[in-house]
């Protein structure tokens, strides 16, 4: 008999989402803004039974017939999911409300989202992983493709499906080499069986379910969907496609490489050392010549992804490398909302801010906006005294205590490349006038929303120089 | 005795907190506002140096002022903070020079007063830091953490062509300091603490050394600026805002030769034996090559930017030369007395560039076009008599003047370096015939002859926020050139220990044990 408690953040979420659908179709049009404070509603419950449960579950627990575990991972990525969720639908409610997308299937659809990623950071074997993957990236595609009338819109979309369906096929098909050749589809059992398994379909399988978890990441040679899908996609989507999405990849990781497949760290490090090297080389290099910022961001994001490999690289040879990858993870994603997040609220009906020169002048329109930006823009430079510097600091310590001094200097290098095209934004906001179009449209935000900027931007500042408490948390879990 | 009050952290905290108040100000309609409260806590800060310098104890070369806090725990990093006289000595002169160019920058700006005066008084709280740090990675964080303030310093209120010069400015030092922070990190890793201290006397094999060795020469270099890493410096200086200079030229360019000081000798000591005659040349081109290069310069800036290097040159010549001069004679008098020269060359430099920058920003204010250039000039010592005779006042002292404040470090270096090697000292003495070239010879070119054009006859002469300013300068640059015994009885004992701490064991063999006769 499965223990039904252990999973319920997730049947929560299920149970409120199928209700919200149900009381959404009653309500009156004018009444919809319900919705999005159901929504929320059912995002809180969910990360208080997840709360909950990390008090009082402090040992591993196995259920649904060693198919879904909780431990503190689980718990916490949940909690993370769960606040980036929360965080990317509060910046998400004027602009969709303004572009007339269907906000109530945008939030459903978004809850959905956030039931597959639980289910992701819980999944203990490849069954459940390929469950909470997919439950993740069919209601993502809708989401990309709901602003219907967008011709880039659609484009996104369907490049996003087609790419996405794609890995998934790679990934099914790893997992079926590694049934056929553990005879367990279970994260122990296969950590348990694989040493006696022929090293070269072992490599084959670790291949096909490398591809597929670095498409889901967004990483070099797996990366040509990101820039498209995050430029054309609604800005409020790609917020959300940038943020929690990286923090449930990081777990199926986890599982996977370090939990199932430990045997194999030495192969996997390698390929992950080259995935990583390119990842910041093509992502730094390729953002420099980006003059729409959603894609900037994007190949950015390529880069920042690139990094956090590294301490799953440092990891088998270190005391915190995961930690430092989780870390890294956590607060990328935190900062990107914060940037995705800025360019939703400063679009305005009918006119996307996604163009660099849209930024000239900020800091003359809206001084406290801008601040806010420069210190996400730092942030992922990695300059102190922001979170970006402690989260690239953690990952230079596991990999010179891995003795791969060298990847730490190439990785700082690359960070001294990015540097560039961070700064030009920082350039133009604060040493540009605004361009004469828009010298004269003030910067106005509603309250909730200059609260979710702010909240977002003070954290970056405030990790940054207190970063003790959220780094040992991502000590304890791993 | 010891003062309970944590003035280190105030030092560091009271000018943050200070920019947070004065943005919090806004427009620029509560500009006075603004400019007041900077003052106001820039004067404070220069307060509590008076009871940091009284309560400092110079007998002894430990670390004062301790205040050391878990920071972050999994990686053992401390908020820990001491000083020891060099720091004294550099912490009092950052908070001067934050005074003067807080001062200066009243009357200067008119947009966006509030960020500016945030942006200085930040960069002073980062700069306290760096020198008052004793952590490793909090010493990274306040490196690093200035270059924001002054990045957006240069880029918001800099001239024409300043979008470049920040960008060139910021991705310079950055990468400078990423392979300092790879050396510390792996300095760290050895040690098993990031305290600075404990990276002291670490059993490094030489290539390890080295390796590490030109990890923090990078770092350094680029802010002394050292030839051939140098050419950030003569954009962002010229480029800069007068104050953004001043700030460069006295306190930033500081740090570089602070590193090799704290960092470079004490830990790497073989290593800096080995390649000492790397730095003493590279610092005798900085000498030599770049005062010739400033004569030629046609910007007032400029010229002043090529001269910080050439006496930044002196500072690093005076700090490698201690290998040879140890190896030479087998005592260290002669090599403690080139370091002594080293660090009061470096505060006398920051009085007598702080003071030309100023002077040179407040000439082209009065100027329509805010022309810097030489030729825009001529005959101003008619109309401005006042600012005439302050300006050369400094630009004797930036010659070396004996009686001002230029001259001591120099000539402490000179004579000491003489000691080892006649040849070294000949050509580095030759900074003396080339600063006075250029030098003069611009003073001549701007202040002397005729009025040149309507312009210069309009000129109004200083007003008393710029006399009080130049008050100030001048009273540091007499005390330290006719008297440098204050600053001289807090750097003894600290700077005694520091050089046989970088003496390699096979030197220091030799030597004598005791060293209590500096004190």
């Amino acid at each position: 008999m499965p223990i039904f408690s252990l999973a319920s953040p997730e049947l929560a979420l299920l149970i409120l989402s199928g209700l919200i659908l149900l009381i959404d179709v009653f309500t009156p049009q004018r009444l919809r803004f319900l919705t999005y404070l159901l929504v929320q509603a059912t995002l809180v419950v969910a990360f208080l039974l997840a709360i909950a449960q990390y008090r009082h579950h402090a040992e591993l627990l196995v259920t649904f017939n060693g198919h879904y575990v909780v431990d503190k991972l689980a718990i916490l990525l949940k909690l993370f999911i769960y606040v980036m969720s929360f965080a990317s639908f509060a910046y998400a409610r004027e602009y969709i409300e303004e572009r007339k997308i269907a906000s109530s299937e945008y939030y459903i659809l978004g809850l959905f989202c956030v039931m597959g990623m639980s289910v992701m950071a819980s999944a203990y074997s490849l069954l459940t992983i390929y469950l909470g993957l997919e439950l993740l990236s069919l209601p993502l595609y809708a989401l990309v493709a709901s602003h219907k009338d967008s011709q880039q819109a659609t484009e996104a979309a369907m490049k996003y499906f087609v790419m996405g369906a794609l890995a998934s096929g790679m990934l099914l098909y790893g997992i079926s080499i590694l049934y056929g050749l553990t005879g367990s589809i279970q994260i122990p059992e296969i950590a348990r069986l694989i040493h006696a398994a022929p090293t070269a379909t072992v490599s084959l399988a670790l291949i096909f379910i490398l591809a597929a978890l670095l498409f889901k990441f967004g990483a070099v040679p797996f990366h040509m969907w990101v820039p498209d899908v995050y430029q054309g996609a609604p800005t409020s989507v790609t917020l959300f496609i940038a943020s929690a999405p990286k923090i449930a990849a990081f777990g199926i990781t986890m599982r996977i490489l370090v939990q199932a497949l430990p045997e194999l760290h030495v192969a996997w490090e390698q390929i992950l050392t080259v995935i990583a090297f390119l990842s910041m080389f093509f992502g730094n290099l390729l953002a420099i010549v980006q003059t729409n910022i959603k894609r900037m961001l994007a190949y950015s994001s390529i880069a920042h992804i690139g990094y956090s490999l590294l301490g799953i690289i440092a990891g088998p040879s270190s005391h915190d490398g995961y930690s430092a990858a989780l870390f890294y993870i956590t607060t990328y994603v935190l900062v990107a909302a914060g940037a995705f997040g800025i360019v939703a609220l400063l679009s305005r009906t009918g006119i996307e801010a996604d163009q660099l020169e849209d930024y000239r002048g900020l800091n003359a329109r809206n001084p406290w906006l801008a601040f806010m930006l420069l210190l996400l823009m730092f942030s992922m430079a990695g300059v102190p005294p922001t979170v970006g510097f402690f989260a690239k600091l953690g990952l230079l310590v596991s990999l010179v205590e891995a003795h791969r001094v060298w990847l730490a200097v190439a990785a700082l290098v690359f960070a001294l490349i990015g540097a560039y095209y961070y700064l030009r934004v920082v350039m133009l906001m604060y040493f540009e006038e605004p361009t004469e179009a828009n010298a004269s449209k003030p910067v106005t935000l509603s309250w909730d929303m200059q609260l979710a900027v702010t909240v977002n931007g003070v954290a970056v500042l405030a990790l940054g120089v207190l970063p003790s408490a959220l780094i040992d948390l991502c000590r304890i879990v791993i | 005795m010891q003062f309970h009050l944590p003035l280190l952290s105030m030092l560091i905290w009271l000018p943050l907190i200070g920019a947070v108040l004065v943005l919090m100000t806004g427009s620029d309609k509560h500009a006075n506002l603004a400019r007041w409260i900077a003052v106001i806590v820039a004067i404070l800060s220069l307060l509590l140096c008076v009871p940091l310098y009284l309560g400092f104890d110079p007998t002894t070369y430990l670390m004062q002022y301790r205040e050391d806090y878990l920071w972050i725990d999994s990686y053992k990093i401390h908020y820990s903070l001491g000083i020891d006289g060099i720091s004294l000595v550099m912490i009092i002169l950052t908070n001067f020079t934050g005074l003067l160019v807080i001062l200066a920058g009243i009357e200067a700006t008119k947009l966006r007063v509030a960020q500016y005066m945030a942006t200085f008084l930040t960069m002073q709280a980062m700069i306290v830091g760096v020198f008052a740090s004793m952590d490793a990675i909090l010493f990274y964080v306040f490196w690093e953490g200035m270059l924001i303030p002054m990045y957006l310093n240069i880029g918001m209120w800099g001239s024409a062509n300043r979008e470049y010069a920040s960008i060139k400015f910021f991705l310079y030092t950055f990468l400078g300091s990423i392979l300092m922070l790879v050396g510390l990190l792996y300095l760290a890793q050895q040690s098993g603490s990031f305290d600075i201290q404990s990276f002291y006397r670490l059993p490094l094999t030489l290539h390890e050394q080295k390796l590490l060795f030109f990890a923090f020469l990078l770092a350094f270099a680029v802010k002394v600026p050292m030839w051939p890493v140098h050419t950030w410096l003569p954009d962002a200086h010229t480029e800069a805002p007068a104050g953004g200079s001043v700030v460069l030229a006295a306190l930033m360019l500081k740090l570089g030769v602070y590193g090799f000081l704290r960092f470079n000798m004490p830990i790497l000591p073989v290593a800096c034996q080995e390649l000492a005659w790397l730095m003493i040349i590279l610092s005798l081109i900085a000498i030599v090559y770049i005062g010739l290069i400033a004569i030629v310069q046609t910007d007032m800036k400029k010229l002043i930017a090529y001269s910080s290097i050439s006496h930044m040159g002196i500072a690093t010549l005076g700090c490698f030369m201690v290998y040879d001069i140890v190896q030479d004679t087998h005592q260290l008098q002669s090599a403690y007395m080139s370091l002594e020269g080293a660090v009061i060359q470096m505060v006398s430099h920051a009085f007598g560039s702080g003071a030309m920058f100023l002077g040179v920003g407040w000439l082209a204010d009065r100027y329509a076009n805010h022309s810097r250039l030489i030729k825009s000039y001529g005959g101003v010592a008619n109309t401005m008599p006042v600012f005439a005779a302050f300006f050369m006042l400094f630009a004797l002292s930036n010659v070396g003047l004996p009686g001002t404040a230029g001259f001591v470090g120099e000539f402490m270096v000179i004579v000491s370096a003489m000691r080892a090697h006649f040849w070294i000292a000949l050509i580095a003495g030759s900074t003396l015939i080339l600063g006075a070239s250029y030098t003069l010879w611009m003073y001549k070119r701007v202040f002397f002859g005729p009025v040149t054009n309507d312009q210069v006859a309009s000129f109004k002469d200083l007003n008393w926020i710029e006399v009080t300013n130049y008050l100030l300068l001048s009273a540091g640059v007499f005390w330290l050139g006719l008297n440098p015994e204050p600053v001289i009885r807090v750097l003894q004992v600290t700077l005694g220990h520091l050089l046989v701490q970088s003496m390699p064991y096979g030197l220091a063999m030799n030597l004598p044990k005791d060293f209590s006769y500096f004190a």
